[in-house]
């Protein structure tokens, strides 16, 4: 099973949340997430200063055969983006809880953090998750995905 | 990249040209020397041997249907007829301007209208425009057609498509072109959509419902004329994506199952080649109601001959011209030669050969999606246990069987059936061509048990091995530059 | 039956494998009611002999005398090799390169195109292709809102303004692509002499998200890209410059449009040059055959390359470290990213792309400078044989507006009637130059074809 580190927060879009000290929000993607991704290739991130809601979408994670919304975890502005991930995406799969960190948001409300789930709950979320699907990757990370390499030519 | 492949500017040298091709240089000088441009193009610097040399040998690395069996799920690879190749390299086709006057046209337009009608008669609709150059642009017709149709009414609150999971992914991109959003209807275990998801979903902001049948997975909707009162009532209309219409030549026609708008797949449907990619072509159907809102330009017949017609509310023009003149005269000759007989043969046999080819597999020891349906003329066998039992995925099956010599099936799609194939053999294999893939097929299986390692390391015969996509994703080289190590 | 293999021995087998009784039995969970698959329009099939004969008849009315019609379809010579190789089955039969190691062929192929494209638009990339010029101008148009999102103003708006000399059925084309995601479309206008006018954007209400430039311009002018591009950056508006592939050979490329400098977020910091790149590829050997197939391009900057809609192929190594070739950047398509793609195109126009690479590679740098030079040497004949006045004056490529002193519509048809494709009568796209003939010479006009469209037209004009 995949690790969820206790001082941390989770939303069900697999997005993890912590409040640093100097009052933002760090925000990444759990490495349960970044495993159904597979290898990251490439970061969309916010635009510094844009104000996001909580649950809005602010990013994309890409991956060779899927892309995955990151939804702001609270409402706020955001205050860092990790510029790192431009030339390095693949530091979402080996650090997703500490260099891969992907934004940093000013909370507008730090109690919207209580809304998330605490890493107990993420994991089990995620094991019922995992059992639903049956091993299958479908749809696990909100957003557009597929599991392996795909081909279908519609048109 | 095999050494005899090197890139073609490897191969050129600095004055070196295919001389026979160079008109003799001409003086440009009235044009101004700020227009004009200092430094020449690196395009290749080639003998025309060196050209012809290069390019024969590139195109012995790919896979075709002229070398292959192709039994790529959902695209229809049949044989395309040479017949229909040499029709539409006649002089007067291929050296006719687009917007050539009408008095010079008229055996081109002849031969526009004639496939208009043919194409009416199989779909069962009565306005037919060629205009749409690939089945993607056909979604994109038909679909701004239904929202220009509750536009004109005044309908304006309307703002979803719906499509069953599973769907193409052009059916939900095609709705967000034309400013809709999508939502996902469910599709029960037997394939079919679920009625009640579909009941629960529609209401007073569906525009429309996109889908195919032959669905996605491979089996005839068969609750389909209840599909179409559902949606009807709520007064939204239906989108038939003419993917899977090889399955119901000469069986079924859209038009009678409830359908308002569709596309034909001519690349598919119509044995036109696939080119590499492209070209395709998607000419929409339209019920009455809609026709007056199909993209033009459409071909008319008055008394003076025939001629462009624009619909009168149509939604416009889809390219500069009328589309992709060239494989609608492919698609025309294949109707001729095919006639009425030759069609309703075509659903049958697709039919027949998918149908047997799923009974095989399964005596094989494969698992169907779905094992209590007949097939349609495609089907889906899902690997989920061998991949449990051996570790192998649907992608080693895929990449094993080109070591046997064909090329694989669609691979994870529909998305909603785990580490499956989608097989669609077509009417123009023989019954030794399938058996033969059967036989790859339970070779390969025996290998997944007994030596899976070679399963998942595959291919091991073409010149080269699995490709690094993560590499080409993260480190993009999308084009050669001078330096470039030649290997 | 046509291409069908199956022996009746075969049919029987195969039915007693399955376990069904006959064909007829593997339709059964079709509802009887939606059986209706009889024809009334489809007639008996016909072997391939009388198919061509019938289709070929009907070839032979069309075929014309010379074409002097230009207006986004070329009559250039293509080389013979360039079908014999475009032609293969191997090319023509295989379908999209999704399993790489199977198409290699076609990947490498492509992976050159995309080379030789950027190379003559002097883009540092370009796509697989798109479906034609009409449409891979709403592409271009569309990617270019998406990259340019904040807007000129930094408000969100979606305003493109597109010359008015552009090609006004590739407008059309747009128009309709585009029409239903919430983007405006307004034109900047031409002025008397048929360019745009490099004020025009100042007279603009805002600036605009981005604007279309064409270049030769339909009229077949040498139009102000250099001036325009620097003051569209200067707002902060995106360039996207509409071009034909052979004229490249000869004319600036558009990623050297202007001087630079200029600020905005379009500007990126004032880099030179067109920000996207489009077109048709028609005249790089492929025939004119109505219209289509036919591809279009799009061609850009690196930083904008995840805008970019359709195919795009790369170059990585398999297992063995061996360099080849793969589809990559997929994550933007419809097939993986559904109602967020940057387009619902799967299509690439590979046939074709093919065929363009091929001629491409015989022509060469000098042999495609020396065919524009050609077109243009051979535009200049023909004005100076027909005799007539220009509607525009100013440098052109290798079309042109004549003034023919009375509807061209008229002309036109006169000249059909002897076997002249004359030009395009410019009435029905410009009311105001109902009179103007848009007329184009490519290299493979003669001196007496010349003399024969002058002839007939001096007839047309006397009787």
């Amino acid at each position: 099973m995949s690790e969820c580190p206790t001082e941390l927060v989770y939303a069900e879009t697999h997005e993890w949340a912590r409040l640093d000290e100097d009052g933002n929000v760090l925000v990444g993607i759990s490495d349960y997430a970044q495993d159904q991704l597979g290898d990251v290739v490439y970061v969309e991130l916010p635009e510094l200063d844009r104000s996001v809601g909580a649950a809005e979408e602010a990013g994309v994670v890409e991956s060779v055969k899927a892309a995955s919304d990151i939804y702001a975890p609270v409402t706020g502005t955001v205050v860092a983006v990790n510029d790192g991930l431009e030339d390095a995406p693949e530091l979402v799969n080996g650090d997703p809880y500490g260099d891969g960190w992907l934004f940093a948001i000013e909370p507008a409300d730090e109690s919207e953090l209580e809304d998330l789930m605490d890493a107990e709950t993420y994991a089990e979320f995620c094991e019922s998750a995992a059992d639903a699907d049956a091993g299958d990757v479908d749809d696990l990370v909100d957003g557009d995905e597929l599991d392996e390499s795909f081909s279908v030519d519609d048109d | 990249m095999a050494d005899s492949m090197r890139t073609i500017f490897d191969l050129g040298r600095p004055g070196r040209a295919a001389n026979a091709q160079v008109p003799p240089a001409e003086s440009v000088e009235d044009l101004p020397a700020e227009m004009l441009r200092d430094d020449p193009p690196a395009l290749p610097e080639v003998s025309e041997l060196q050209a012809v040399r290069h390019y024969t040998n590139l195109s012995r690395a790919n896979y075709s249907i002229d070398n292959q069996f192709y039994p790529l799920g959902s695209c229809t690879m049949k044989y395309n007829p040479r017949g229909a190749h040499r029709a539409a390299g006649a002089r007067g086709f291929l050296e006719r301007h687009p917007l050539a006057p009408e008095p010079l046209s008229q055996g081109f337009l002849a031969c526009m209208h004639d496939l208009q009608e043919i194409l009416q008669d199989v779909v069962g609709m009565p306005a037919v425009s060629l205009t749409p150059m690939a089945g993607a642009q056909g979604e994109f017709a038909g679909v701004a057609m239904i929202r220009a149709y509750h536009e004109a009414r005044g309908d304006a609150a309307r703002s979803e498509i719906l499509v069953p999971q599973g769907a193409h992914g052009t059916n939900p991109a095609t709705a967000a072109m034309c400013g809709y959003t999508v939502r996902e209807v469910a599709v029960a275990r037997d394939g079919d959509v679920d009625i009640g998801a579909l009941e629960a979903a529609v209401g007073p902001a569906t525009a429309g419902l996109m889908t195919t049948n032959p669905s996605t997975c491979g089996v005839f909707e068969r609750r389909i004329s209840e599909v179409a009162r559902i949606v009807h009532d709520a007064g939204g209309l239906l989108y038939y994506d003419g993917a899977n219409l090889n399955a119901l030549l000469g069986k079924v026609k859209p038009g009678d199952m409830g359908f308002d708008v569709l596309h034909v797949n001519l690349h598919k449907t119509f044995a036109t080649p696939h080119g590499g990619g492209g070209p395709g072509s998607g000419p929409v159907g339209a019920a009455e109601r809609l026709a007056d809102y199909l993209p033009g330009p459409v071909v008319g017949r008055g008394e003076e001959g025939y001629r462009w017609v624009e619909p009168p509310s149509s939604i416009g023009r889809l390219s500069a011209f009328m589309g992709n003149a060239g494989i609608l005269i492919r698609a025309l000759a294949y109707a001729l030669m095919l006639g009425r007989e030759g069609m309703h043969r075509v659903g049958e046999f697709a039919t027949l050969n998918a149908n047997y080819l799923a009974r095989r597999l399964r005596e094989a020891g494969f698992d169907l999606a779905y094992p209590d349906r007949r097939a349609s003329h495609e089907f889906i066998v899902t690997l989920a246990a061998q991949n449990r039992r051996y570790g192998v995925t649907a992608m080693d099956f895929a990449k094993r069987l080109l070591d046997y010599g064909m090329h694989a099936p669609t691979t994870y799609f529909p998305l909603i059936v785990p580490e499956c194939l989608l097989i669609e053999p077509t009417e123009t294999e023989s019954r030794e061509e399938v058996d033969a893939f059967v036989n790859a097929m339970a070779r390969i299986l025996a290998e997944a048990a007994t030596d899976a390692e070679v399963v998942k390391t595959a291919p091991h015969t073409l010149p080269l091995r699995r490709l690094d996509d993560v590499k080409a994703a993260r480190e993009l080289d999308l084009r050669w530059r001078a330096g470039t190590p030649s290997p | 039956m046509p291409f069908i293999p199956h022996t009746d021995a075969d049919v029987a087998e195969m039915l007693a494998a399955i376990g069904v009784p006959d064909v007829e039995s593997l339709f059964d969970e079709i509802p009887s009611a939606l059986r209706s698959g009889e024809f009334t329009t489809v007639g008996d099939g016909l072997p391939e002999m009388e198919v061509l004969r019938r289709l070929g008849d009907r070839a032979r009315r069309d075929e014309t005398g010379p074409c002097f019609l230009g207006a986004g379809s070329y009559d250039h010579h293509v080389p013979a090799a360039v079908w014999d190789i475009a032609g293969r089955g191997e090319f023509m039969t295989a379908y999209t390169p999704y399993q790489a190691e199977a198409s290699q062929g076609t990947l490498q192929l492509i992976y050159e195109f995309q080379t030789m494209m950027s190379e003559l638009t002097g883009m540092d990339v370009c796509n697989a292709s798109v479906y034609d010029g009409g449409s891979g101008l709403a592409e271009a148009v569309l990617m270019a809102v998406r990259a340019n999102r904040r807007g000129a103003r930094g408000d969100g708006s979606r305003v493109v303004a597109i010359a008015g000399n552009a090609h006004p059925l590739y407008v059309a084309a747009t128009r309709t692509i585009v029409r239903n995601q919430g983007i405006e479309i307004v034109t900047l206008p031409h002025g008397e002499d048929g360019r745009v006018d490099p004020d025009a954007l100042s007279r603009l209400p805002a600036p605009p998200t981005a604007v279309v430039l064409q270049q030769p311009n339909f009229f077949g002018l040498l139009d102000n890209v250099d001036t325009l591009t620097d003051r569209a950056h200067e707002v902060g508006a995106l360039v996207v410059a509409c071009v034909n592939p052979v004229s490249l050979a000869l004319l600036k490329p558009p990623s050297l449009w202007g001087k630079g400098g200029g600020g905005g977020e379009g500007g990126k910091g004032g880099e030179r040059g067109a920000d996207i790149v489009c077109g048709d590829g028609q005249p790089l050997g492929v025939p004119m055959a109505s219209g289509g197939p036919s591809f279009g391009f799009i061609c850009t900057r690196q930083r904008l390359v995840r805008q970019l809609p359709g195919r795009i192929v790369g170059r990585t190594e398999d297992l063995d470290g061996r360099p080849g070739f793969t589809l990559t950047l997929q994550a933007r398509e419809q097939h993986i990213r559904r109602a967020k793609a940057t387009s619902n195109i799967c299509t690439n126009q590979g046939l074709l792309v093919t065929a363009a690479t091929v001629y491409m590679s015989l022509l060469g740098p000098a042999g495609l400078r020396n065919v524009a030079a050609a077109c243009h040497a051979r535009t200049l004949e023909l004005v100076r044989a027909l005799e007539l006045p220009r509607c525009f004056e100013g440098p052109f490529f290798h079309e042109c507006v004549l003034d023919v002193g009375r509807p061209a519509e008229e002309i036109v048809t006169a000249l059909a009637e002897r076997g002249v494709v004359a030009g395009l009568a410019l009435g029905s796209y410009f009311p105001e130059l109902a009179h103007g003939l848009l007329v184009c010479a490519t290299e493979k006009r003669t001196g007496e074809e010349m003399r024969r469209f002058a002839q007939a037209l001096a007839e047309v004009r006397n009787g």
